[in-house]
């Protein structure tokens, strides 16, 4: 009778039903069940609303805040102008990250500019009684990676940042999400920011993934099919075996690049693999306190019969280790792929040839043996221990390129630390390569790490906008296997061969 | 952060017909250092708009004098990438008022709509009929009108209208923001953060 209904559409199909007066008790069941089955994403939503303003945005309570040095110091400063003290300092953590340099931190930072973003945030964060790991303090790391790993992320939290990849961390079926600095004013000044209730798509990957295949190639793989605007609009929940199946590390590097498809953010239901990751972390509740929220955790999952308003299904057979080859992150493809044509393509055509103009690439071209001037592991997409793991499982016994430029980048001191003690620095410098200190580094250029005018990266970051990586640098964005294969041939490589 | 009061805009407009015009081109991130927020107008679009020398590329919209207005007109996908409000900054810095798109980005959309831009969707067509006027005649006018929610090519007078909720258009035409708003709920705001588990 009826097949798949939008909950928006209840009353209409109730209205429906009455006027065809087929009200049985079998309809009863499917109406009783298509009002109260919420998705996961409505679940934490409703959750936090304070109050649904009249034809208009959702005020939303916030539980967590992440600041940095970029992106907060015009906010603080409104604060000031209005004479508004931070209302919950306590739900605020601040990092830096952005600027950062990745040697030698134990020296002044030599750009002013930086240095100055850097003094800002510290003094900003000291005045209002804000939590800050600085440079140089043992937690300090990205933002996206210190997060979970002190365990100030929870499940079913609201948490949002002055930066876009905040959706990192709905991998513990948070919503978070990016916001802009007037909004990281308002959540300094109330813990609320006003947002109108985005539309729900449920994005499943089923089946098993092939040898060398990574989170980085399903999340790069999907942008690919509906292009780097596909969601906007959305929030995006995962679902399927393939992130049932994930570390909790690769569920954070496919719910990371959720805003590259346009996606405001992008959830997985948490599950054991999630709580055994939390539990017993720095910041994370204990003991009772922990026992209690359990039960509450374990109701966070999309109801049966709840509805998205789009529903999209891949096939883990058809993802093999993926690879970019123009300016937005949907134009990706199989590393052992050739560059699509301009007709093939579903952006506008004058656009897709200036972006094969400016990366220096031409249609129908194979991405395998493209030239590689440097290779960047790390960022908040991939700079956590599995993918340095990965990393050292291609490089191990093997020379890093000659003609290669590697930085290699942790997330965070922890990860750092985990890289010594699991023996894979050692693996690192012997094949040839120099371990950095943590910062977002090449990801954004923010700091010295910038890749000359013309040349090549291949990078395990989160975008390959023009000039991302430094003004004229031409980004390749793959997995740290497709990165650490290129480190050591000095060309696109298909990272399966050395598996 | 108070801004200029939005009702009636008239004026020409700026072409920027490409699609996925990101946050990156609109302001390179390493103009992103400043601790103020001023001066980010000088680097709107800054690797499109000049050399590596400083000198301006004179194929650049922005530096073709046929080209002036308080209205940008982009393509498909505009805004994409980065949360940096710093990019709605620069255009406003700029002297753009609105941006008209078929299609925003989200977060860029949200950044506009808290600082005063009124960011525009209107049909690929009618997004179409704009770029062809104004190419047809680079001083043509376009009229955004809040109140009435709509957008009209003066010299046909073709116009078509857009969605904006209640909430946002007052914000805009009384010159309001959001956190005046958050303020006066705040003893609300604070019961309910009682009631949070964590």
């Amino acid at each position: 009778m009826l097949v798949c209904v939008k909950s928006d559409n209840f009353v209409a199909i109730f209205l429906c039903l009455i006027a065809t007066r087929e009200i049985t008790e079998e309809s009863y069941h499917i109406l009783y069940t298509m009002s109260t089955a919420k998705t996961l994403f409505d679940k934490v939503w409703d959750a936090h609303v304070v109050r649904q303003v009249n034809d208009g945005p959702d005020v939303l309570f916030i539980d967590r805040h992440f600041i940095h040095e970029v992106t907060s110091p015009v906010a603080f400063l409104g604060l000031e102008s209005r004479d508004v003290p931070v209302l919950f300092s306590g739900r605020t953590f601040a990092t830096a990250d952005h600027n950062t340099p990745t040697l030698n931190q134990h020296l002044p930072v030599a750009d002013p500019l930086s240095a100055n973003q850097l003094d800002a945030l510290e003094r900003n964060a000291a005045k209002y009684g804000i939590s800050h790991w600085g440079l140089g303090h043992i937690k300090n790391g990205i933002v996206h990676v210190v997060g979970p790993e002190n365990g100030i992320t929870l499940p079913g939290m609201t948490i949002v940042c002055g930066d876009s990849h905040t959706s990192t961390h709905g991998a513990f079926g948070a919503i978070a999400f990016g916001i802009g600095t007037s909004e990281v004013e308002m959540v300094l000044a109330t813990q609320c920011i006003m947002q109108p209730k985005p539309k729900k798509m449920r994005i499943t990957v089923n089946g098993t993934l092939g040898k060398g295949v990574l989170p980085k190639d399903v999340i790069l793989y999907i942008i690919s099919q509906i292009s780097a605007s596909g969601a906007t609009g959305y929030f995006v929940e995962y679902a399927g075996d393939v992130f049932e199946n994930m570390s909790m590390e690769g569920r954070m590097t496919v719910c990371n690049m959720s805003i590259e498809m346009g996606a405001r953010g992008g959830m997985i239901a948490p599950d054991e693999k999630t709580l055994n990751y939390l539990n017993g972390r720095d910041l994370a509740p204990k003991g009772e306190q922990w026992d209690k929220l359990v039960p509450y955790w374990q109701t966070l999952k999309t109801d049966e019969g709840a509805t998205f308003d789009v529903d999209l299904t891949f096939d883990a057979a058809n993802i093999e280790p993926q690879i970019t080859y123009g300016t937005n992150p949907g134009m990706g493809t199989g590393v052992t792929h050739q560059i699509p044509m301009a007709g093939a393509v579903k952006d506008g055509a004058a656009s897709y040839k200036k972006s094969l103009q400016y990366m220096g690439f031409a249609e129908n071209e194979s991405m395998i043996g493209k030239p590689v001037d440097f290779v960047f592991l790390g960022s908040c997409t991939n700079g956590r221990i599995e993918d340095f793991r990965a990393f050292a499982s291609v490089v191990k016994g093997r020379q890093k390129a000659d003609n290669v430029t590697a930085w290699l980048v942790p997330g965070s001191h922890i990860v750092e630390q985990q890289i010594k003690d699991e023996g894979i620095l050692d693996i690192l410098t012997s094949a040839g390569f120099q371990l950095r200190q943590p910062g977002c580094s090449a990801c954004l250029a923010m700091n010295d790490d910038k890749v000359p005018a013309g040349k090549y990266a291949v990078s395990t970051s989160n975008r390959n906008f023009e000039g991302r990586q430094g003004p004229g640098a031409r980004t390749l964005l793959a997995s740290p296997l497709v990165a650490a294969a290129a480190a050591v041939t000095g060309v696109v490589t298909d990272p399966r061969e050395f598996l | 952060m108070a801004y200029d009061k939005f009702t009636i805009l008239r004026s020409t407009a700026v072409p920027m017909n490409i699609e996925n015009v990101d946050t990156d081109q609109i302001i390179p991130a390493r103009f992103l250092k400043a601790t103020e927020r001023k001066g980010f107008g000088d680097n709107l679009f800054r690797d499109w708009r000049y050399n590596n020398d400083d000198t301006p590329k004179a194929d650049f919209v922005l530096n073709n004098p046929t080209y002036s207005g308080k209205i940008l007109v982009g393509g498909k996908n505009f805004g994409s990438g980065s949360s940096r409000e710093h990019a709605a900054w620069a255009i406003y810095d700029y002297g753009f008022r609105c941006v008209v798109s078929s299609f925003f980005a989200d977060i860029f959309k949200n950044n506009c709509l808290n600082i005063g831009i009124l960011p525009v969707t209107v049909s690929p067509e009618f997004a179409d009929k704009i770029f062809a006027a104004i190419d047809a005649d680079p001083n043509t006018e376009l009229e955004v009108n809040l109140p009435e929610q709509t957008i009209t090519l003066l010299a046909t007078g073709e116009s078509e209208s857009f969605n904006i909720n209640g909430y946002k258009k007052d914000n805009l035409i009384n010159g309001y923001d959001d956190i005046d708003y958050l303020l006066s709920m705040k003893k609300e705001i604070e019961q309910f953060a009682d009631t949070r588990p964590f």
